[in-house]
């Protein structure tokens, strides 16, 4: 096992990938999909919606979830795999 | 039955439900006072959060906002619930491994200065000050349509319920009744979106209801865009805001929302790191169910509303419409003297007048539900109001006992006499939050951006700063808070209140309203806060271990008082 320093080191470092991919998908389904590229999904139709409506009305925040549960999975692995659970 | 009665008997049931729980769980000990003894499961966290954060906003007028702007009303639906993401994956579970009381406790502590605790305390007042006036209006506001009591009346007897479980139970009351308060208003919501969406479109999951067809098969949305385009509305799913404000005012509103301190403080109520992350997915989860159904409301309302009014005489108008209009709620003028109501966007030739806030609240009579479904509305719009009132409380009277009086005042406080003085101060904000729901200043509506922009500017990057930077000191945190609070209240200030000269829609900097303002101003706080480190000195080794500890969730213990 490496020494106490460096395993924190280790951890805080696949933290923080871990943070900069579940927000850039944050970002990408509210800001991007939802505003930023709204009218030119709105070409799109999911059943009766425009693709950008479902966005930013619906589809950001089911997505908002399922990141906290990824988050949630993810890091329970990381603090068994660095032995930091209690 | 009548309305009344249902209402009467459904409030009562409730009412007398969350005083039994504040008495079985009233708190003996600060910590108990302040963060229910740190001991609450993930899972109750999770929904005492989602009631606490859905206040008489989110339940009353979000979806009546919603309603009328379409998708612009999309902003608040992004905002308040991305904002979870940030909190749970950002501050949550750092905040609860630093294991301490409240916001300021952090700021003092990291930042190892009482400047920037004062500062703290500071934002932490206003902000919970400003949300809980609103509060206390919309108890005021459900008692007087639906019990026919007074206004004032109907917001004394919503101080003395929060009173009596605020004062009595401290964090711990507080969050028990709001485990039963948010069961309360969930069930108040859904009933009513369900039945509509069955009559509307034959789906009884209202979240896919808004997306299908009516019985000629003509997508409702489709229908809306059309009366709307009929009538010289903007079209519904597409909005009248530019793409840049927005994403500002999301942006602002989810920071916000992160940077809360009512809703910050929950996180340190559960027992370990791993039950914080937890209790914010189970808070997100609880709070979507509320907030996918509200943009559905908003249609099948919008749509409901237009067909029963638009063009219709107005002596065939059906019942609803009286009853609201005695309130002063909905008006109608005729201005051709034709009869019949012209509901229309031009302001010279329209001649209705709906307040936003009734959607809800009118939503099941306009669908003709039975008189039980209106009673609970009721009920829920209370249990709304009620939980949020009294977490901001709490947070209010931790801010003048803990951080004040024990951190600066008077450290040698004993425990019973820091208890005594938390709460003689929740009572003291009870009553200074009915005061302003009897007597509501004009700038409530206006205040609650004011909240959010304030928290996002101040709070939010010297948390955010605090974890992430090891290298952040109290020079740069201050000096970023104290530009970011000042530029959002300069900014506020000038184009709310015509301070500074004022201005109007068209000398907004960039077409930049005041509502997305909170993010400008959170950037300034973040770029000044890193500017000014680099030429101060570093912080005190103590305080660098402190960052490295807070980073590694094990060993968090339980919520300390020193």
């Amino acid at each position: 096992m490496q020494s106490t320093p460096n395993k924190k080191k280790q951890y805080w470092k696949k933290n923080l990938k871990y943070l900069s991919i579940l927000l850039s998908i944050w970002f990408l389904v509210s800001f991007v999909f939802g505003i930023i590229l709204v009218d030119e999904l709105n070409s799109i139709r999911l059943g009766g919606f425009k693709l950008g409506f479902w966005f930013a009305q619906q589809g950001s925040i089911y997505v908002f979830v399922i990141l906290i549960f990824v988050y949630i999975k993810l890091m329970n692995k990381l603090d068994n795999e660095f032995e930091f659970n209690e | 039955m009548s309305i009344q009665i249902w209402t009467w008997i459904l409030v009562g049931i409730t009412f007398t439900l969350y005083i039994g729980i504040a008495i079985w769980s009233r708190a003996g000990s600060t910590k108990e006072f302040y963060v229910a003894g740190g001991g609450v499961s993930p899972l109750a966290n999770g929904l005492a959060t989602a009631a606490d954060w859905m206040s008489a906003a989110s339940f009353i007028s979000m979806a009546g906002l919603i309603s009328f702007n379409g998708y612009d009303g999309s902003v608040y639906l992004m905002g308040w619930t991305g904002g979870y993401v940030l909190l749970a994956l950002l501050l949550a579970p750092y905040l609860r491994k630093f294991g301490k009381f409240t916001v300021p406790d952090f700021i003092g502590d990291r930042y190892y200065s009482n400047v920037a605790r004062s500062v703290a305390v500071f934002c932490a007042l206003l902000v919970s000050f400003t949300y809980v006036a609103g509060q206390m209006r919309g108890v005021g506001l459900v008692f007087s349509r639906f019990l026919e009591v007074d206004i004032n009346t109907g917001v004394i007897i919503g101080m003395i319920i929060v009173l009596f479980y605020a004062v009595l139970g401290g964090m711990k009351g507080i969050t028990y009744t709001q485990v039963a308060q948010y069961c309360v208003l969930i069930f108040a919501f859904m009933v009513p979106a369900i039945f509509i969406s069955i009559q509307m479109t034959g789906n009884p999951i209202p979240q896919l209801g808004f997306g299908g067809a009516d019985e000629s098969g003509v997508y409702l949305l489709d229908k809306l865009d059309g009366l709307h385009k009929e009538l010289g509305f903007a079209e519904y799913t597409s909005g009248s805001k530019t793409t840049l404000d927005v994403f500002l005012i999301t942006a602002a509103l989810m920071v916000g929302t992160a940077g809360l301190p009512h809703v910050i403080v929950r996180f340190f109520t559960v027992k370990k790191v791993a039950d914080a992350r937890k209790s914010a997915g189970w808070a997100l989860l609880f709070i979507a169910i509320l907030y996918t159904t509200a943009p559905a409301i908003a249609v099948f309302s919008r749509t409901n509303l237009i067909e029963t009014v638009s063009n219709k005489d107005y002596e065939t108008l059906p019942k609803w419409f009286s009853n609201w209009e005695k309130t002063g709620l909905i008006t109608f003028e005729d201005k051709n003297n034709d009869g019949k109501v012209q509901y229309l966007a031009d302001p010279k030739m329209n001649e209705l007048i709906v307040d936003k806030d009734i959607m809800v609240l009118a939503n099941p009579e306009i669908a003709q539900l039975p008189n039980w479904v209106i009673a609970l509305v009721a009920a829920g719009g209370l249990a709304a109001a009620l939980s949020t009132a009294a977490g901001l409380l709490l947070v209010i009277s931790a801010s003048v006992s803990h951080d004040l009086i024990k951190k600066m005042i008077n450290p040698k406080i004993s425990e019973k006499g820091e208890l005594i003085a938390a709460r003689l101060s929740a009572v003291v904000a009870v009553c200074v939050a009915g005061y302003f729901g009897i007597n509501p200043p004009d700038f409530v509506a206006a205040t609650v951006a004011l909240a959010f922009g304030l928290a996002a500017a101040s709070f939010f990057p010297a948390i955010v700063l605090g974890i992430f930077s090891k290298r952040m000191n109290k020079e740069g945190a201050i000096a970023g808070m104290i530009v970011g609070i000042l530029s959002m209240l300069f900014y506020m200030l000038k184009f709310k209140f015509d301070w500074f000269g004022g201005g109007t829609k068209e000398d907004w900097w960039f077409g930049i309203s005041p509502e997305g303002f909170g993010t400008v101003a959170m950037f300034a706080n973040f770029a000044i806060a890193i500017l000014i480190s680099k030429f101060t000195p570093k912080p005190p080794t103590e305080v660098q271990e402190i960052v490295e500890n807070i980073r590694i969730p094990s060993g968090a213990g339980e919520a300390q008082n020193h």
